[in-house]
């Protein structure tokens, strides 16, 4: 399944990075502790945080995560946006909490 | 044949295949199509298509009024037509004006695609976002333009592949390695990641394996957010590069490590509230880079600095299965 097909299908908002949703999804992986995602985020994953620091974006370029998602509607700093941008990572926003976010992408079988 | 050349002895196979994949992927219809082409008005009549279809030896035309599409008409209506004896009426009376199968200029080539192959047919009129007629697009268009773009990457890596393999082979040493030396700022978290991309993609670059670069860039940034976390005035992360070996080294000026075996424990941190605030500070860092390289030591003197030298072996055999890939545990 493609990003893209998952944003439609969460209604998930896209804030940086749509021209970057075709990229496939493998899986996904949930933290906040940066160091946590280094070891155990695979790439092609869907990341979902409640970090927004544009650091997010550092490690999500080097791991090859397929997107960033924020969870609980926190806002992001431009800085991060405009990093993802640049970098041409998907940042993805949910109004939802991680866990019914998380919820509702293994019902779409991810 | 000419030899691949990788300064680190063996390539990464994904690449090629990738670039293919971002080609189909990122290739718009307006790129490939053909923007010219012969149209006719609805009041043309059936025998003005044959002409047409005759003179220029096309098996259809789309049918416009102002620019605008309004239908298809193809050799089949000019059959029907003839059948019916019907050559001097309108091209309106037998086009398809429902439900037409076209293509948009802005898509991917890859969506023109699909829809060849879900409908079978062999040519789309290809309209911009006002509905106004562009182009026309054939399956052999988009099979050309494709075998072009292939052609160029090829030359271009070719290219790229002869520069780098000219300079190193004239190049005289025992052991010929590539430095990259990157400046790391204390503090600066805009910039946390920068030196480690820079590194994985120079190593791409060179032909290591998505894995290999992987575990580096991966035991890279964890010493880079250090140097930006915690010394006094930033420091330098050098990456010495050789064939069967990968070498970066993080260095700094202060203030050095208290106890070295505490800081090498998981979950041991000194990270201030606002730094873990921010996602650091996890105490995983140096467990990280334990997992990711080949070996690692940690030189620290208080009052003088920190010395972090992380080795990883080239294998050619590397693969997302490898032991060592720094995946989950």
């Amino acid at each position: 399944m493609k990003v893209s097909q998952v944003v439609d299908a969460l209604e998930w908002r896209v804030l940086a990075g749509a021209g970057k949703l075709d990229s496939e999804v493998n899986g996904g992986y949930v933290a906040d502790l940066l160091s946590c995602v280094m070891a155990g985020a695979q790439s092609g994953d869907l990341w979902i945080t409640l970090q927004t620091h544009a650091n997010i974006v550092a490690v999500a370029s080097l791991l090859n995560i397929s997107a960033i998602v924020v969870a609980e509607g926190a806002p992001v700093p431009e800085t991060t946006l405009s990093k993802a941008e640049e970098q041409g990572v998907p940042v993805l926003s949910t109004a939802e909490p991680v866990y019914q976010t998380v919820a509702r992408m293994v019902e779409l079988g991810i | 044949m000419k030899r691949e050349f990788s300064f680190l002895g063996f390539t990464g196979r994904g690449g090629a295949l990738s670039k293919i994949h971002e080609l189909v992927r990122e290739m718009k219809v307006a790129r490939v199509m053909t923007s010219s082409f012969y149209s006719l008005a609805p009041t043309a009549t059936m025998k003005e298509l044959e002409d047409l279809l005759r003179e220029h030896r096309i098996s259809g035309a789309p049918v416009v009024v102002n620019d605008k599409l309004v239908g298809i008409v193809s050799i089949e209506d000019l059959i029907h037509a003839l059948e019916r004896q019907e050559l001097d009426a309108p091209v309106a009376d037998f086009m398809t004006s429902e439900e037409l199968i076209l293509a948009r200029a802005q898509e991917p080539v890859m969506e023109a695609l699909r829809r060849f192959e879900q409908t079978g047919i062999g040519r789309m009129p290809v309209v911009n976002g006002q509905g106004k007629l562009v182009g026309i697009i054939t399956r052999g268009d988009i099979t050309m333009a494709l075998l072009h773009a292939l052609q160029d990457l090829y030359t271009e890596a070719e290219q790229i592949q002869d520069r780098a393999q000219f300079f190193f082979d004239a190049l005289e040493s025992e052991a010929t390695s590539l430095q990259l030396r990157y400046t790391v700022e204390k503090g600066n978290f805009a910039r946390g990641g920068d030196a480690s991309a820079k590194i994985k993609r120079a190593l791409l670059r060179i032909g290591a394996s998505p894995q290999l670069s992987r575990r580096v860039a991966i035991a890279t940034y964890e010493a880079e957010m250090n140097l930006i976390i915690h010394t006094d005035a930033g420091g330098l992360i050098l990456a010495d590069i050789q064939p069967a070996e990968i070498t970066v080294v993080a260095q700094d000026s202060g203030p050095g490590i208290p106890d070295v075996e505490l800081a090498r424990q998981p979950g041991y941190s000194t990270a201030t509230s606002a730094i873990r605030e921010m996602g650091f500070g996890a105490g995983m860092g140096l467990t990280n880079i334990d997992r990711c390289t080949d070996s690692m030591s940690l030189w620290s003197v208080e009052g003088v600095g920190t010395r972090l030298q992380m080795v990883f072996k080239v294998t050619p055999a590397e693969t997302g299965e490898s032991e060592r890939d720094c995946e989950a545990t």
